[in-house]
């Protein structure tokens, strides 16, 4: 009995670690979605960016970590803010559709380019908490983890205090609300939209930076996408707790999966969920269901 | 200039605008069968990838473009369609038994997702239908009995009534056939009460539910049709990659789909062959440029990856109607000639409606 | 073509409906009855409930309570889709037309609730499925006539004005030949003028087609010239019922709607 509760106890760790980094990538996409009404599958590819971008100033130019971190939050940040403000802005006005391919087509120029100019093997460098791991109650945890815990943690509060009590915040959240009413407020709405996505290329450059060593630095960092993309129907498209509740429960779910239910389960569960969700529960758990006025 | 002299009813929807384009169908169609004669093995079997990719994008663009349900895990139809038929042939089906019923499953499973996936639309829609394809991806690596897992399984060759099409020459008319058939069917169904429905469902459904088109029904049927055409041009996959293994039917497929349908221009069957045509010679087009350049750059499948988004993304900023608005643009050029308004086609932008509450 | 215009017979009998949105009573015990070839027009305030009305009807929504019965049939337990069969038609406040497609095209699918052809004759395009589309197109035309639509005929909805499409629109609810016609503020951003022809054309819709029209509207001069029979509509309830004028010279009506 007290194996089933250490082993329990185990993968809860494990799923909470593994989750903020899924709560960490959706809270990115659901910034963006809001803002925007776009759904950035690009976003994936933001984080490679930021893998690749962190591992050429650790190892290439020997930057120390933080600098080397802080360098690649500014640079995705400018990164996204151009990508909104170049092309995905030109698209306004046009179907939801048409974002979403766009998003694709970025999505892969982005994987393109970083495969060309970077080849295909993987690579990694070392940060501040590598390949050291500490006990808490009598479980092991990587300090990475504890780290990339407490990154998706700082972010969220710092982004709740953001929007609750910045001028700024406000009139991104009125921005998402109704744009026309927004503009006639004095919001410069264009500017605010490219400012979400820049916020949500800061999240992903987190994301990617602190994942990289654990996945390795390769391209399949933009399958976390996917993950996140269940996440956030699980906790309901547009709510941004719910991203974060969302990307949690997803790396929990995995993590049991993984020991509790048949082989190879693990590698789908996620998705399953997302389809269960979406037909059990369309606006998932924090979401409102919405209509339309005929 | 051109109009339309039509003296009798009929004449409005028959298959060809004018004996004009009759006659220029009828060109290409012969220019198609002299082909084989003239042309080298290698470039018939690229020609019958071609036709295989024109019915698998025209069966996407039956869903995406005609019923505006977005799909982007179509190629677990394919999978499905080319595994199935597969094992169909190794337990000794006749050839034309076996596509039948690979069709049906394929419509089944089409089915299967299409019944929940009423219930959502737009994104969520694209999210479950590329959760599926990634679950079908996984299953079929792991259910190693049937498809022989990732090791994976060979393909028996394709014979109708003891001769062999597997030749070059034969496969290439038997799936220049198999597109024809398609294609006329997809063409009937959308001048008729069924087609009219499917844009009905497409552009308003509460409009359509006033009509009394059954919404859910017709969606279900769309998904169903739609899986049945793609598994069909799965299970011509089969013969022409002779060797399954599950990484021939990624994400990557369904993207390339997608690809074809939207570039090719949603709602029209035009577009998917164009779409297809397009996606298929890219490939080649992109090997033949390599050695122009340097030696960084032409390296690694990136190059492609890359051009692939580049062109998606071109397609999408300056002409969303894709190759066959373009086709339409310059068509219409031609028929209006001197009184052309370059506006015809101008896209209506709307700022105020909001997507999230449709 | 209509055999009660002599000995109006009741068309829709609604009885105590409720309608709820959560917390917002939109419709509270109303009830109404419509006899055949008449012209009923609900008035009201924004906000009166008389969209919501004709959503209950037409089986948008769900009502709460009450029963709403069309020649004794029993429409609360039908799907939305089944109601165009029986004979009801309807036209939208927000033009809900298919912006890709033609004229013809629209006004083609208005005749969906009639047999368009089995599914194989569809595919194959048998010579049984001609003439059947022929058909059609004979009766859509005679609608485009009615209309005067025949300029605009091929030309897809997205470059048509917006006063020709709230025409496409009400020929499209017409081509499905029904026998109760809801039209939802259907002279809303007319002008004059064509608000004088859709008066005409409501008037020939029932004295030739023999299709009774219920219509929300806020146009005072429409509703004076065609409608037979008010109804004054506040905050989900009937305010009052009668002649136009009765109904324009009521206090009541006059306080909450009409103003001095």
């Amino acid at each position: 009995m007290n194996a089933f509760w250490t082993t329990f106890a185990q993968l809860t760790l494990n799923g909470i670690a593994v989750g903020a980094i899924y709560a960490l990538v959706a809270l990115g996409l659901v910034l963006i979605y809001k803002a925007t009404e776009v759904l950035n599958f690009a976003h994936g590819d933001l984080l490679v960016v930021s893998a690749f971008a962190a591992w050429g100033m650790i190892t290439v130019w020997a930057f120390p970590f933080w600098l080397a971190l802080m360098l690649t939050v500014v640079g995705v940040a400018l990164f996204a803010y151009a990508l909104d403000a170049f092309i995905i802005r030109r698209i306004a006005g046009q179907p939801q559709f048409a974002g979403v391919m766009l998003t694709i087509a970025l999505a892969f120029m982005i994987r393109g380019a970083v495969s060309m100019l970077f080849g295909p093997e993987s690579r990694n460098y070392p940060t501040p908490w590598s390949n050291q791991s500490m006990q808490i109650a009598g479980l092991s945890v990587a300090n990475l983890q504890l780290v990339i815990l407490g990154t998706a943690m700082l972010v969220t509060v710092i982004l709740f205090l953001f929007f609750r009590y910045t001028l700024l915040g406000v009139a991104m959240q009125a921005a998402s609300q109704n744009q026309l009413a927004a503009y006639l407020n004095g919001v410069r709405v264009k500017r605010v939209n490219s400012l979400v996505w820049a916020l949500g290329g800061v999240t992903a450059a987190f994301a990617g930076v602190l994942l990289a060593p654990i996945t390795m630095v390769d391209i399949s960092l933009w399958f976390v996408t996917l993950k996140a993309l269940a996440a956030l129907v699980l906790g309901g498209f547009g709510s941004i707790p719910g991203a974060i509740v969302g990307g949690l429960l997803i790396g929990l779910i995995e993590q049991y999966a993984g020991v509790y239910m048949p082989d190879g389960t693990k590698d789908v569960v996620a998705y399953l969920v997302l389809i269960g969700v979406l037909i059990v529960r369309p606006h998932g758990l924090l979401g409102e269901a919405h209509g339309r006025r005929v | 200039m051109r109009f339309d002299y039509h003296t009798r009813y009929r004449e409005g929807f028959a298959l060809w605008r004018s004996p004009f384009d009759r006659n220029l169908y009828a060109l290409l169609a012969l220019i198609l069968i002299v082909l084989p004669w003239v042309v080298t093995p290698f470039a018939l079997g690229e020609l019958s990838y071609l036709f295989i990719l024109s019915i698998a994008s025209l069966g996407l663009m039956t869903l995406t473009g005609f019923t505006g349900q977005v799909s982007l895990g179509h190629a677990a139809f394919v999978a499905i369609g080319a595994y199935g038929h597969a094992w169909f042939l190794s337990k000794g089906l006749p050839l034309p038994l076996s596509l039948l019923l690979t069709a049906l499953m394929s419509a089944a499973a089409g089915l299967l997702v299409g019944i929940p996936a009423i219930r959502v639309s737009g994104l969520y829609l694209a999210m479950v239908t590329m959760a599926f394809a990634i679950i079908v991806e996984q299953v079929i690596g792991h259910w190693s009995s049937v498809t022989g897992g990732f090791t994976g399984l060979a393909v028996n060759d394709p014979s109708l009534w003891g001769a062999s099409l597997a030749g070059p020459k034969t496969f290439y008319y038997f799936c220049l056939i198999m597109l024809c058939l398609v294609l006329l069917a997809l063409l009937n169904i959308m001048r008729s009460g069924t087609g009219r429905a499917l844009i009905g469902i497409r552009e308003s459904e509460a409009a359509s539910y006033a009509l009394g088109i059954s919404v859910k029904g017709m969606k279900a049927s769309a998904f169903a049709l739609s899986a049945g055409i793609t598994g069909l041009a799965g299970a011509l996959l089969a013969h022409h990659l002779k060797y399954l293994t599950p990484d021939g039917f990624t994400l990557l497929l369904s993207l390339e789909l997608v690809l074809m349908v939207v570039i090719g221009g949603l709602g029209s069957l035009r577009g998917a062959i164009l779409g297809a045509v397009l996606i298929s010679l890219l490939p080649t087009a992109i090997s033949r440029i390599k050695p122009f350049l340097p030696d960084s750059i032409a390296k690694q499948f990136g190059l492609e990856t890359f051009i692939f988004g580049f062109v998606l993304a071109v397609f999408v900023l300056f002409e969303p109607m894709g190759l066959n608005g373009r086709w339409l643009k310059i068509r219409t050029f031609l028929e209006s000639f001197p009184l052309y308004r370059r506006d015809t086609f101008k896209r209506n932008k709307r700022y105020m409606k909001s997507e999230r509450y449709r | 073509m209509n055999t009660s215009l002599n000995t109006p017979s009741l068309l829709l009998n609604v009885t105590h409906l409720s309608l709820q949105f959560g917390g917002v009573q939109a419709i509270a015990d109303l009830s109404l009855k419509t006899y055949s070839g008449e012209v009923l027009a609900i008035i009201g305030p924004n906000g009166a409930g008389k969209t919501s009305l004709l959503n209950a009807v037409t089986r948008v929504f769900d009502p709460s309570g009450g029963q709403i019965y069309f020649k004794d049939q029993d429409l609360t337990q039908l799907p939305r889709h089944q109601i165009a069969k029986l004979g009801i038609a309807r036209t939208f406040q927000n033009i809900e037309l298919f912006e890709t497609a033609t004229v013809l095209d629209n006004l083609l699918l208005g005749r969906n609730r009639f047999f368009q052809g089995h599914w194989w004759q569809q595919v194959l395009h048998t010579p049984a499925l001609a003439r059947l589309e022929e058909e059609a197109r004979a009766e859509v035309e005679t609608i485009i006539d009615f209309l005067d639509l025949t300029a605009w005929r091929n030309s897809p909805i997205s470059g048509l004005p917006y006063g020709v499409r709230k025409v496409v629109e009400l020929g499209r609810a017409i081509c499905a030949k029904p026998e109760l016609l809801f039209l939802d503020e259907p002279a809303s951003g007319l002008n004059p003028e064509e608000t004088r022809d859709l008066a005409f054309w409501i008037d020939d819709i029932r004295k030739e087609l023999g299709i009774t029209v219920v219509m929300v509207e806020h146009d005072m001069s429409l509703v004076s010239a065609v409608a037979d029979r008010v109804i004054c509509m506040a905050q989900g309830r009937i305010l009052a019922e009668g002649s136009p004028a009765e109904v324009q010279s009521n206090p009541l009506v006059v306080a909450a709607y009409l103003g001095a």
